[in-house]
């Protein structure tokens, strides 16, 4: 009966759930999905993590490669992120060329990387003018069920902080380029930026780490990243106009969350073995 | 790239002795700049313009019909080359902001297409963006819920707030926020940021730009009534 219900009237059924502050996965209303992190699991890759957050898998992988740096800023190494939504995770995705969303997602994940810092480019610089790394940041989604830039921004940073780079040395003479990959260097990432989306329901309630269904029935919805005590981003592209409270609210969540989930990288980092 | 600001001596004195800024730049709107379009208008902010015409409600392609709303879509056009995922981005927030302002369950099973074109970016270019398909959007007669009026704040390294930024003022500042309001109870619709900041900057920014937002809706008004005295 309750399935029949859900079908046909899921904003009742949803409805019903929160008249009783509770959702129908029995989470309350401001909880998240329970996050597994398992960083450093694919050993091919520079920097690797895997991230749950409830059913929704995100899997990063950061494979480096050497390229001439640009000419007007040849000190400076590049970071490409690329996030792929292939059919894989969702029926709602089509073979092909990245969609909107995809395309979105990656641009976000470039903003944050930029804004946030925690990676000095000037680092990934070899060789002033001929050689820089160039990160490729693959973010592959395995499983889509909502708030995947959540998903996103944990698996980067997390694999981020897992990445070590080969030395490289280049010949001044004959410009052989020579590496030694015994001597691994790993990455230095100054923060870990955290992000926590938000829906709101039926134009007046706020509910933290949505499901797909959930994002669904949503009438707006509200992206904050956070890192320490500062805010990176807050993106509320649209939907139902948020009063002031309602925006302190989110943003008080927000830094609760990211040092909540910094402490979770912190650990799950220590306890993996180089 | 290279671009020209023709910049007259008394202009150039008033700037340098002029405080920190707490005022919109100068406004000028052209509704039905274009004929075939059913809303158009070139809205500049200073020295920043964007033309947006608005289409509809008209025929909606199958696949992104819906039953019971219109479907709103947005087309950016930069000035220089092809869209990028950056300006993706910006359709997408553009988008479903429209989404909410505008009452699509009216017209269901049909289309509402904006299109902006960029014309000159000297800062402040998204708020333009808001602002001209809001003016259009105006023009084409479309059925709202609300007005939206969007308001450009920089924040720079010593602390100081400008408003509704130049270039120069964007790429001296830490962080650039852009804030859409609605015209109902003035409360946040859209927020965008670039760049570091902390709680405090985000609310005194949010102050700023929510009393300048008044002044945009202020301006639309005047803009509409300027259009149907010289329509009489």
């Amino acid at each position: 009966m309750a399935e029949q219900f859900k079908m046909a009237q899921p904003k009742e059924y949803f409805k019903k759930f929160l008249e009783n502050d509770i959702r129908p996965d029995d989470r309350e209303l401001g909880e998240f999905r329970p996050t597994i992190l398992n960083i450093g699991c694919v050993s091919t890759a520079e920097g690797s993590a895997l991230v749950k957050l409830g059913n929704t898998t995100i899997m990063c992988g950061i494979k480096a490669e050497v390229a001439t740096p640009d000419a007007d800023r040849p000190k400076e190494g590049f970071v490409v992120p690329n996030v792929e939504l292939s059919p894989l995770c969702s029926p709602s995705f089509r073979p092909g060329p990245p969609g909107e969303q995809a395309q979105v997602l990656s641009q976000n994940m470039a903003d944050l990387l930029r804004t946030s810092e925690c990676i000095n480019l000037e680092d990934l610089n070899i060789c002033p003018g001929k050689l820089s790394w160039v990160l490729h940041i693959d973010l592959v989604c395995l499983d889509y069920d909502g708030n995947v830039m959540d998903a996103c921004t944990l698996a980067l940073v997390s694999a981020l902080k897992n990445t070590s780079l080969p030395s490289v040395t280049v010949d001044e003479e004959t410009g052989d380029i020579k590496t030694d990959p015994t001597t691994l260097r790993p990455l230095s990432v100054s923060c870990c930026p955290v992000s926590t989306s938000f829906i709101v329901f039926d134009h007046n309630i706020l509910l933290v780490d949505p499901t797909h269904e959930e994002e669904k029935l949503a009438t707006g919805a509200i992206t904050i990243i956070a890192e320490g005590g500062n805010l990176v981003s807050i993106y509320k592209p649209g939907g139902t106009p948020l009063t002031d409270e309602q925006m302190e609210d989110c943003i008080d969540r927000a830094l609760k969350r990211s040092k909540e989930a910094s402490q979770l990288i912190g650990e799950t980092l220590c306890s993996i073995d180089r | 790239m290279a671009s020209f600001t023709v910049v007259k001596t008394e202009d150039l004195a008033a700037e340098q002795g002029k405080g920190p800024a707490c005022v919109l730049r100068g406004q000028t709107s052209d509704l039905g700049c274009l004929t075939r379009q059913d809303g158009s208008v070139s809205l500049s902010q200073g020295d920043t313009t964007s033309i947006a015409v608005v289409y509809g409600p008209a025929e909606v392609r199958i696949n992104k019909e819906q039953i019971d709303q219109a479907t709103v879509e947005v087309v950016y056009r930069p000035k220089v080359g092809l869209p990028r995922p950056e300006h993706r981005k910006q359709e997408r927030v553009i988008r479903n902001t429209f989404e909410a302002a505008i009452a699509a369950s009216l017209h269901p099973r049909s289309a509402i297409s904006i299109i902006i074109q960029e014309t000159e970016d000297m800062g402040s270019n998204f708020s333009c963006c808001i602002n001209s398909s809001c003016l259009a959007l105006l023009d084409a007669a479309v059925s709202m819920n609300f007005m939206v009026a969007a308001v450009t704040v920089a924040l720079k390294e010593c602390g100081e707030m400008v408003l509704d930024p130049t270039k120069r003022d964007e790429t001296e500042a830490k962080s650039v926020l852009s804030y859409v309001f609605d015209s109902v109870n003035l409360q946040v619709l859209t927020v965008v940021s670039c760049g570091k900041f902390s709680r405090a900057e985000y609310r005194n920014g949010l102050v700023l730009a929510r009393e300048a937002a008044k002044s945009v809706f202020q301006f639309y008004r005047e803009s509409m009534s300027k259009k149907l005295l010289m329509s009489q």
